[in-house]
């Protein structure tokens, strides 16, 4: 261990990849007119933003309508802007009222308040054993280990079956695991962002990480068995 | 105490990774993991999944709407 523990932190990094500077800076920035963090976060943010839109609206021209829309309302509203929230927060709360508003205008609205999903379960009851075999509730099989993706082309693959099941998904739960796993909001950016509770919060995510595990284990036992 | 059978413990994966699970709930979900191939090959896939997941390549706006909204901003105030 070399690293000072008490040393300040005077570098500032490249911000690429989610490694934004804090608050503060970027609102500074933003009305200074800095064109290349606001260039930063339009190339962070526009993807989970596309997606996001997305579950409003039918059609990706539309989505992508939206996502311009709400930059041009974060350009006008960025002298004003209070700091209630955390940039990240406001930003994507203008775009889904402003996604709202256009799924209404295309008579597409997406039940986001609806009743909460079925209580189903995740994994197929059938992959666990009855009420009448040695173990109930456990394993009938093991599910069967993966490959570790080394090479560039299963990694290819893989990264392909991924966005065919987000894009599968219910829109309320590819919203959530979006957000979250996918552009990595926290739980709490995640509940501002869409007004959901922690638990329902939860439940999507759960559902939504399932539902793709279960895409890939498919994808695995598919290339195992031709192999 | 009533142990978690798999059924059980697949359902609480995503409470167990937020750190979410009460203290008598996660020792016996870490207890059931210990004794459970499945379920730790299970939570192994899980957190697979959710890795591949962050390292999904960005989708950028397209060219023309990305240069329009950087004229936008710069011409932000403008008359
Ligand atoms: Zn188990």
């Amino acid at each position: 261990m070399s690293q000072l523990p008490d040393q300040e932190e005077t570098i500032v990094e490249p911000f690429t990849g989610g490694r934004l500077p804090p608050d503060d800076v970027v609102v500074a920035a933003l009305r200074a007119g800095d064109e290349t963090m606001f260039a930063a976060l339009l190339d962070t943010w526009s993807r989970g933003m596309l997606w996001l839109a997305r579950s409003h609206v039918s059609t990706n021209d539309s989505a992508e309508e939206i996502v311009q829309d709400t930059w041009l309302a974060v350009i006008r509203g960025i002298e004003g802007f209070e700091g209630r929230s955390s940039v990240k927060t406001w930003v994507y709360r203008i775009l889904v009222n402003t996604a709202k508003k256009r799924g209404v205008r295309e008579n597409r609205t997406v039940p986001w308040s609806s009743v909460f999903e079925q209580e189903r379960p995740t994994v197929d009851r059938s992959r666990f054993q009855g009420v009448d075999d040695p173990f109930p509730g456990h394993w009938k099989e093991l599910p069967t280990a993966w490959p570790t993706p080394e090479g560039e082309v299963l990694a290819s693959e893989v990264r392909g079956r991924i966005a065919a099941a987000l894009a599968e998904l219910p829109p309320r739960q590819r919203a959530v695991i979006t957000l979250r796993d996918v552009e990595g909001c926290t739980s709490e950016e995640v509940c501002e962002i869409l007004e959901i509770s922690a638990a329902n919060q939860r439940v999507l995510l759960h559902r939504a990480r399932a539902a793709v595990r279960g895409r890939l284990e498919e994808y695995f036992e598919t290339a195992r068995r031709s192999a | 105490m009533k142990r978690f059978s798999c059924d059980e413990v697949v359902e609480l994966v995503t409470v167990y990774l937020e750190g979410e699970l009460d203290a008598p709930r996660g020792g016996r979900f870490e207890e059931h993991l210990g004794g459970c191939e499945g379920c730790e090959r299970y939570l192994g896939q899980f957190r697979a999944t959710i890795g591949a997941l962050g390292e999904l390549p960005p989708t950028a706006l397209p060219g023309e709407a990305r240069e329009r909204l950087l004229a936008a901003f710069r011409d932000r105030g403008r008359p």
